[in-house]
Protein backbone atom coordinates (compact mmCIF):
# COMPACT_ATOMS: atom_id res chain seq x y z
CA UNK A 1 0.00 0.00 0.00
CA UNK A 2 3.17 2.28 0.75
CA UNK A 3 4.03 2.62 -2.80
CA UNK A 4 0.45 2.83 -4.55
CA UNK A 5 0.12 5.86 -1.87
CA UNK A 6 3.77 6.88 -3.07
CA UNK A 7 2.44 6.40 -6.77
CA UNK A 8 -0.06 8.73 -5.75
CA UNK A 9 1.70 11.49 -3.94
CA UNK A 10 3.78 11.89 -6.84
CA UNK A 11 0.91 12.53 -9.19
CA UNK A 12 -1.62 14.39 -7.09
CA UNK A 13 0.26 15.69 -4.22
CA UNK A 14 2.68 18.30 -5.97
CA UNK A 15 5.34 17.86 -3.72
CA UNK A 16 8.77 19.63 -3.52
CA UNK A 17 11.17 16.26 -2.63
CA UNK A 18 10.71 13.04 -4.43
CA UNK A 19 8.02 10.94 -3.15
CA UNK A 20 9.32 7.79 -4.06
CA UNK A 21 12.40 7.46 -1.88
CA UNK A 22 10.12 9.41 0.69
CA UNK A 23 9.97 7.38 4.11
CA UNK A 24 6.65 6.03 5.39
CA UNK A 25 6.76 8.35 8.66
CA UNK A 26 8.30 11.28 6.88
CA UNK A 27 6.04 14.70 7.25
CA UNK A 28 4.06 15.20 3.65
CA UNK A 29 3.73 19.15 4.42
CA UNK A 30 7.40 19.77 5.05
CA UNK A 31 8.30 17.83 1.89
CA UNK A 32 5.96 20.34 0.45
CA UNK A 33 2.09 19.24 0.48
CA UNK A 34 -0.24 22.03 0.53
CA UNK A 35 -4.02 22.51 1.82
CA UNK A 36 -5.09 22.02 -1.52
CA UNK A 37 -2.68 19.48 -3.02
CA UNK A 38 -3.89 17.17 0.48
CA UNK A 39 -7.45 17.58 -0.86
CA UNK A 40 -6.18 16.25 -4.19
CA UNK A 41 -4.28 13.58 -2.88
CA UNK A 42 -7.34 12.95 -0.58
CA UNK A 43 -9.91 12.25 -3.86
CA UNK A 44 -7.28 10.07 -5.41
CA UNK A 45 -6.68 7.92 -2.28
CA UNK A 46 -10.73 7.67 -2.21
CA UNK A 47 -10.67 6.63 -6.10
CA UNK A 48 -7.52 4.27 -5.99
CA UNK A 49 -8.53 1.84 -2.85
CA UNK A 50 -12.43 2.34 -3.57
CA UNK A 51 -13.15 4.18 0.46
CA UNK A 52 -14.84 7.49 1.40
CA UNK A 53 -13.22 8.96 4.09
CA UNK A 54 -15.97 10.05 6.74
CA UNK A 55 -15.91 13.66 7.85
CA UNK A 56 -13.89 13.68 11.34
CA UNK A 57 -11.22 12.06 9.10
CA UNK A 58 -10.67 14.67 6.97
CA UNK A 59 -7.94 16.66 8.89
CA UNK A 60 -4.30 17.17 8.48
CA UNK A 61 -2.98 14.61 10.76
CA UNK A 62 -4.77 11.66 8.42
CA UNK A 63 -2.82 12.92 5.33
CA UNK A 64 0.70 14.19 7.47
CA UNK A 65 2.69 11.17 6.07
CA UNK A 66 2.26 7.76 3.96
CA UNK A 67 2.03 5.82 7.36
CA UNK A 68 -0.80 7.80 8.92
CA UNK A 69 -2.57 7.76 4.82
CA UNK A 70 -2.30 3.86 5.26
CA UNK A 71 -3.29 3.51 8.13
CA UNK A 72 -6.37 5.42 7.98
CA UNK A 73 -7.33 3.66 4.61
CA UNK A 74 -6.76 0.26 6.56
CA UNK A 75 -9.17 1.60 9.12
CA UNK A 76 -11.47 2.40 6.46
CA UNK A 77 -11.22 -0.91 4.19
CA UNK A 78 -13.01 -4.10 4.66
CA UNK A 79 -11.31 -7.27 6.38
CA UNK A 80 -10.32 -9.15 3.49
CA UNK A 81 -11.94 -12.61 3.57
CA UNK A 82 -9.39 -15.06 4.51
CA UNK B 1 -31.65 30.91 -7.80
CA UNK B 2 -33.50 29.75 -4.25
CA UNK B 3 -32.42 31.06 -1.02
CA UNK B 4 -29.46 28.91 0.67
CA UNK B 5 -30.54 29.30 4.00
CA UNK B 6 -33.80 30.14 5.82
CA UNK B 7 -33.66 33.26 7.86
CA UNK B 8 -34.33 33.81 11.55
CA UNK B 9 -37.57 35.58 12.42
CA UNK B 10 -35.38 38.59 13.34
CA UNK B 11 -33.76 38.42 10.38
CA UNK B 12 -36.82 38.53 8.57
CA UNK B 13 -38.01 41.47 10.91
CA UNK B 14 -35.07 43.51 10.37
CA UNK B 15 -34.69 43.45 6.66
CA UNK B 16 -38.56 44.43 6.61
CA UNK B 17 -37.74 47.28 8.72
CA UNK B 18 -34.71 48.38 6.73
CA UNK B 19 -37.13 47.99 3.35
CA UNK B 20 -40.11 49.98 5.10
CA UNK B 21 -37.80 52.76 6.25
CA UNK B 22 -35.92 53.24 3.15
CA UNK B 23 -32.89 52.38 4.57
CA UNK B 24 -32.55 49.67 1.87
CA UNK B 25 -34.50 49.60 -1.55
CA UNK B 26 -36.24 46.49 -2.27
CA UNK B 27 -35.13 44.91 -6.03
CA UNK B 28 -37.12 41.18 -5.71
CA UNK B 29 -33.80 39.80 -5.69
CA UNK B 30 -32.89 38.00 -2.45
CA UNK B 31 -29.61 39.97 -1.33
CA UNK B 32 -29.56 42.50 -3.83
CA UNK B 33 -30.61 45.77 -2.46
CA UNK B 34 -30.20 49.62 -3.63
CA UNK B 35 -29.01 52.05 -0.41
CA UNK B 36 -30.94 54.56 0.48
CA UNK B 37 -29.53 57.89 1.73
CA UNK B 38 -29.67 57.39 5.43
CA UNK B 39 -27.95 53.71 5.22
CA UNK B 40 -25.12 54.99 2.99
CA UNK B 41 -24.02 58.58 5.19
CA UNK B 42 -23.65 55.61 7.80
CA UNK B 43 -21.64 53.49 5.39
CA UNK B 44 -19.50 55.93 4.22
CA UNK B 45 -18.71 57.41 8.00
CA UNK B 46 -17.42 53.58 8.77
CA UNK B 47 -15.46 53.85 5.74
CA UNK B 48 -13.74 56.74 6.34
CA UNK B 49 -12.72 55.57 9.89
CA UNK B 50 -11.30 52.60 8.95
CA UNK B 51 -9.28 55.19 6.64
CA UNK B 52 -7.91 56.99 10.12
CA UNK B 53 -7.20 53.47 11.79
CA UNK B 54 -5.24 52.71 8.50
CA UNK B 55 -3.62 55.70 8.57
CA UNK B 56 -0.46 54.42 10.49
CA UNK B 57 0.47 51.55 7.64
CA UNK B 58 0.84 54.13 4.90
CA UNK B 59 -0.93 51.91 2.43
CA UNK B 60 -0.66 52.63 -0.99
CA UNK B 61 -4.14 53.20 -2.34
CA UNK B 62 -4.95 51.44 -5.21
CA UNK B 63 -8.48 51.15 -7.08
CA UNK B 64 -10.31 48.50 -9.18
CA UNK B 65 -13.37 47.85 -10.94
CA UNK B 66 -15.72 44.94 -9.44
CA UNK B 67 -14.87 42.98 -12.34
CA UNK B 68 -11.56 40.67 -12.68
CA UNK B 69 -10.07 39.51 -15.95
CA UNK B 70 -11.45 35.93 -15.85
CA UNK B 71 -7.76 34.46 -15.70
CA UNK B 72 -7.47 35.87 -12.55
CA UNK B 73 -9.96 34.31 -10.93
CA UNK B 74 -8.46 31.18 -12.70
CA UNK B 75 -4.67 31.85 -12.00
CA UNK B 76 -5.83 32.60 -8.09
CA UNK B 77 -7.75 28.70 -7.75
CA UNK B 78 -10.86 30.02 -6.77
CA UNK B 79 -12.95 27.51 -8.63
CA UNK B 80 -11.18 24.84 -6.14
CA UNK B 81 -12.16 26.22 -3.08
CA UNK B 82 -15.53 28.60 -4.37
CA UNK B 83 -17.11 27.39 -7.13
CA UNK B 84 -20.90 27.66 -5.77
CA UNK B 85 -19.89 31.51 -5.24
CA UNK B 86 -18.44 32.96 -8.24
CA UNK B 87 -20.62 34.72 -10.50
CA UNK B 88 -18.95 35.00 -14.55
CA UNK B 89 -20.10 37.44 -16.91
CA UNK B 90 -21.56 36.49 -20.29
CA UNK B 91 -22.70 38.69 -22.99
CA UNK B 92 -24.87 38.03 -26.10
CA UNK B 93 -22.59 36.62 -29.08
CA UNK B 94 -24.12 36.18 -32.80
CA UNK B 95 -26.05 38.11 -35.96
CA UNK B 96 -29.21 39.73 -36.35
CA UNK B 97 -31.49 36.72 -35.73
CA UNK B 98 -29.59 35.63 -32.96
CA UNK B 99 -30.42 39.34 -31.34
CA UNK B 100 -33.76 39.68 -32.58
CA UNK B 101 -34.47 35.70 -31.06
CA UNK B 102 -32.77 36.66 -27.34
CA UNK B 103 -35.07 39.88 -27.48
CA UNK B 104 -38.01 37.76 -27.90
CA UNK B 105 -37.02 35.25 -25.19
CA UNK B 106 -36.47 37.99 -22.78
CA UNK B 107 -39.68 39.97 -23.37
CA UNK B 108 -41.38 36.62 -22.58
CA UNK B 109 -38.78 36.44 -19.54
CA UNK B 110 -37.88 33.10 -20.78
CA UNK B 111 -34.57 31.61 -21.02
CA UNK B 112 -32.13 33.72 -22.81
CA UNK B 113 -28.80 32.29 -22.14
CA UNK B 114 -28.47 30.18 -25.39
CA UNK B 115 -27.55 33.65 -27.25
CA UNK B 116 -24.86 34.15 -24.45
CA UNK B 117 -21.27 33.76 -24.28
CA UNK B 118 -18.35 33.95 -21.46
CA UNK B 119 -16.64 36.78 -21.53
CA UNK B 120 -13.31 37.64 -20.49
CA UNK B 121 -14.61 39.11 -17.04
CA UNK B 122 -16.34 37.53 -13.94
CA UNK B 123 -17.28 39.51 -11.06
CA UNK B 124 -14.72 40.64 -8.89
CA UNK B 125 -15.47 37.77 -5.31
CA UNK B 126 -12.99 39.64 -2.78
CA UNK B 127 -11.68 43.31 -3.16
CA UNK B 128 -7.81 41.70 -2.66
CA UNK B 129 -8.16 39.44 -5.78
CA UNK B 130 -6.89 42.24 -8.09
CA UNK B 131 -4.05 43.64 -5.62
CA UNK B 132 -1.66 39.90 -6.35
CA UNK B 133 -1.81 40.54 -10.10
CA UNK B 134 -1.17 43.97 -10.06
CA UNK B 135 1.70 43.56 -7.46
CA UNK B 136 3.44 40.82 -9.37
CA UNK B 137 3.58 42.53 -12.61
CA UNK B 138 5.51 45.10 -10.88
CA UNK B 139 8.29 42.63 -10.34
CA UNK B 140 10.35 41.31 -6.97
CA UNK B 141 8.84 43.06 -4.05
CA UNK B 142 11.13 45.53 -1.93
CA UNK B 143 12.89 44.44 1.54
CA UNK B 144 10.41 45.88 3.51
CA UNK B 145 7.04 44.46 1.22
CA UNK B 146 4.42 46.49 0.00
CA UNK B 147 0.74 47.34 2.14
CA UNK B 148 -2.04 47.98 -0.36
CA UNK B 149 -5.58 49.47 0.94
CA UNK B 150 -7.79 48.32 -2.20
CA UNK B 151 -10.47 50.60 -0.74
CA UNK B 152 -14.24 49.38 0.02
CA UNK B 153 -15.03 47.93 -3.49
CA UNK B 154 -18.61 45.86 -4.68
CA UNK B 155 -17.83 42.16 -4.63
CA UNK B 156 -20.01 39.34 -5.56
CA UNK B 157 -20.87 36.00 -3.91
CA UNK B 158 -23.51 33.75 -5.25
CA UNK B 159 -25.60 33.22 -2.06
CA UNK B 160 -29.46 34.92 -2.14
CA UNK B 161 -30.65 34.98 1.14
CA UNK B 162 -33.46 36.75 3.09
CA UNK B 163 -31.08 37.59 5.52
CA UNK B 164 -30.19 41.03 5.35
CA UNK B 165 -26.56 40.34 6.56
CA UNK B 166 -26.07 38.29 3.30
CA UNK B 167 -26.31 40.44 0.30
CA UNK B 168 -25.02 38.57 -2.91
CA UNK B 169 -23.22 42.21 -3.42
CA UNK B 170 -21.73 44.34 -1.19
CA UNK B 171 -19.02 46.79 -0.34
CA UNK B 172 -15.62 44.91 1.17
CA UNK B 173 -12.87 46.89 2.92
CA UNK B 174 -9.70 45.36 2.16
CA UNK B 175 -5.94 46.28 2.86
CA UNK B 176 -3.70 43.63 1.74
CA UNK B 177 0.37 42.95 3.06
CA UNK B 178 2.72 41.18 0.73
CA UNK B 179 6.23 40.77 2.58
CA UNK B 180 8.31 38.06 4.82
CA UNK B 181 6.44 35.43 6.61
CA UNK B 182 6.88 37.06 10.11
CA UNK B 183 6.18 40.96 9.07
CA UNK B 184 2.93 39.87 7.38
CA UNK B 185 2.03 37.43 10.36
CA UNK B 186 2.38 39.99 13.09
CA UNK B 187 0.80 43.19 11.04
CA UNK B 188 -2.43 40.74 10.48
CA UNK B 189 -2.73 40.01 14.37
CA UNK B 190 -2.16 44.22 15.02
CA UNK B 191 -5.19 44.48 12.78
CA UNK B 192 -7.19 42.09 14.90
CA UNK B 193 -7.10 44.23 17.87
CA UNK B 194 -7.46 48.23 16.14
CA UNK B 195 -10.90 45.99 14.35
CA UNK B 196 -11.92 45.22 17.81
CA UNK B 197 -10.98 48.60 19.38
CA UNK B 198 -12.78 50.24 16.57
CA UNK B 199 -16.15 48.32 17.30
CA UNK B 200 -15.87 48.20 20.82
CA UNK B 201 -16.01 52.62 20.45
CA UNK B 202 -18.73 52.19 18.17
CA UNK B 203 -20.62 50.31 21.25
CA UNK B 204 -21.17 46.77 19.21
CA UNK B 205 -19.33 44.40 21.53
CA UNK B 206 -17.20 42.57 19.47
CA UNK B 207 -15.95 39.08 19.74
CA UNK B 208 -13.11 37.17 17.91
CA UNK B 209 -12.23 34.03 16.79
CA UNK B 210 -10.54 31.40 14.85
CA UNK B 211 -13.27 30.43 11.23
CA UNK B 212 -13.40 29.33 8.39
CA UNK B 213 -14.26 30.39 5.12
CA UNK B 214 -17.17 28.62 3.28
CA UNK B 215 -15.21 26.29 1.25
CA UNK B 216 -17.29 23.84 -1.13
CA UNK B 217 -18.35 19.47 -0.86
CA UNK B 218 -16.81 17.61 1.05
CA UNK B 219 -12.99 18.42 0.02
CA UNK B 220 -14.47 21.97 0.95
CA UNK B 221 -14.69 20.73 4.93
CA UNK B 222 -11.36 19.03 4.82
CA UNK B 223 -9.61 22.62 3.60
CA UNK B 224 -11.79 24.50 5.98
CA UNK B 225 -10.67 21.94 9.22
CA UNK B 226 -7.10 22.66 7.60
CA UNK B 227 -7.74 26.11 7.67
CA UNK B 228 -8.56 26.41 11.54
CA UNK B 229 -6.14 23.90 13.01
CA UNK B 230 -3.39 26.36 11.13
CA UNK B 231 -5.31 29.38 12.40
CA UNK B 232 -5.10 31.15 8.83
CA UNK B 233 -8.25 32.85 9.67
CA UNK B 234 -9.81 35.11 12.17
CA UNK B 235 -13.15 36.85 12.28
CA UNK B 236 -14.36 39.77 14.06
CA UNK B 237 -18.08 39.26 14.54
CA UNK B 238 -21.04 41.45 16.11
CA UNK B 239 -24.77 40.61 17.11
CA UNK B 240 -27.20 41.43 13.76
CA UNK B 241 -30.54 39.79 13.86
CA UNK B 242 -28.64 35.99 14.03
CA UNK B 243 -28.93 33.20 16.87
CA UNK B 244 -25.66 33.67 16.34
CA UNK B 245 -23.31 36.77 16.11
CA UNK B 246 -22.77 37.92 12.50
CA UNK B 247 -18.65 38.50 11.06
CA UNK B 248 -18.43 41.82 10.36
CA UNK B 249 -14.59 41.85 9.57
CA UNK B 250 -11.87 38.58 8.89
CA UNK B 251 -8.19 38.35 8.80
CA UNK B 252 -6.74 36.22 6.55
CA UNK B 253 -3.50 34.96 6.26
CA UNK B 254 -2.39 32.90 2.70
CA UNK B 255 0.84 31.65 4.00
CA UNK B 256 1.96 31.49 0.13
CA UNK B 257 -0.40 30.74 -1.47
CA UNK B 258 -1.38 33.88 -3.55
CA UNK B 259 2.78 34.69 -3.62
CA UNK B 260 2.94 31.21 -5.71
CA UNK B 261 -0.16 31.57 -7.56
CA UNK B 262 0.60 34.91 -9.22
CA UNK B 263 4.80 34.33 -8.95
CA UNK B 264 4.94 37.49 -6.58
CA UNK B 265 8.68 37.46 -5.61
CA UNK B 266 10.88 39.02 -3.03
CA UNK B 267 14.18 41.23 -4.45
CA UNK B 268 15.92 39.19 -1.34
CA UNK B 269 14.82 36.09 -2.67
CA UNK B 270 13.05 34.88 0.71
CA UNK B 271 9.70 33.43 0.78
CA UNK B 272 6.75 36.05 -0.07
CA UNK B 273 3.15 35.35 2.34
CA UNK B 274 0.25 37.18 2.22
CA UNK B 275 -2.61 38.58 4.41
CA UNK B 276 -5.50 40.53 3.77
CA UNK B 277 -7.78 41.95 6.09
CA UNK B 278 -11.57 42.42 5.12
CA UNK B 279 -14.11 44.71 6.52
CA UNK B 280 -18.11 44.14 5.36
CA UNK B 281 -18.70 48.32 5.47
CA UNK B 282 -23.17 46.97 5.12
CA UNK B 283 -22.13 44.67 7.81
CA UNK B 284 -21.21 47.08 9.93
CA UNK B 285 -23.73 49.27 9.30
CA UNK B 286 -26.46 46.44 9.75
CA UNK B 287 -24.49 46.07 13.13
CA UNK B 288 -25.12 49.89 13.96
CA UNK B 289 -28.39 50.14 13.11
CA UNK B 290 -28.85 46.97 15.00
CA UNK B 291 -27.35 48.19 18.12
CA UNK B 292 -28.32 51.50 18.30
CA UNK B 293 -31.99 51.33 16.26
CA UNK B 294 -33.02 52.35 12.90
CA UNK B 295 -33.51 56.36 13.62
CA UNK B 296 -29.19 57.61 13.48
CA UNK B 297 -30.68 60.60 15.30
CA UNK B 298 -30.90 58.91 18.88
CA UNK B 299 -28.06 57.30 18.58
CA UNK B 300 -25.56 57.53 22.04
CA UNK B 301 -23.89 61.05 20.70
CA UNK B 302 -20.53 58.89 21.43
CA UNK B 303 -21.06 56.62 18.57
CA UNK B 304 -22.37 59.52 16.26
CA UNK B 305 -19.17 61.83 17.41
CA UNK B 306 -16.76 58.40 16.68
CA UNK B 307 -18.23 58.63 13.21
CA UNK B 308 -18.30 61.94 12.38
CA UNK B 309 -22.41 61.58 12.07
CA UNK B 310 -24.40 64.48 13.36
Amino acid sequence: MHDTIRALLTQSGRLTTDASTLPVDADLYTAGLTSHGSVTLMLAIEEAFDVEFPDHMLTREVFSSIGAIAAAVAELRPIPAA
Amino acid sequence: MTPTTAPTPRQTALLAQLLATGLLIDSGVPGVYGRGAAFEEIRLAVDRLIDSVAAGDDAEALRFPPVLPRRHLETSGYLASFPHLAGTIFAFEGDEQDAAAQARDADAHARWDRHQQMTDVVLTPAACYPVYPAIAARGPLPPHGVCIDAGGAYVFRCEPSQDPARMQMFHQREIVRLGEPETVAAWRNVWRERCMTLLDDLGLEPATDVASDPFFGRQGRMLATSQRQQALKFEVSVAIAGDEPTAVASFNYHRDHFAERFGILAQTGGAVHTACLGFGLERITLGLLAAHGLDRGAWPPGVRLRLGLS
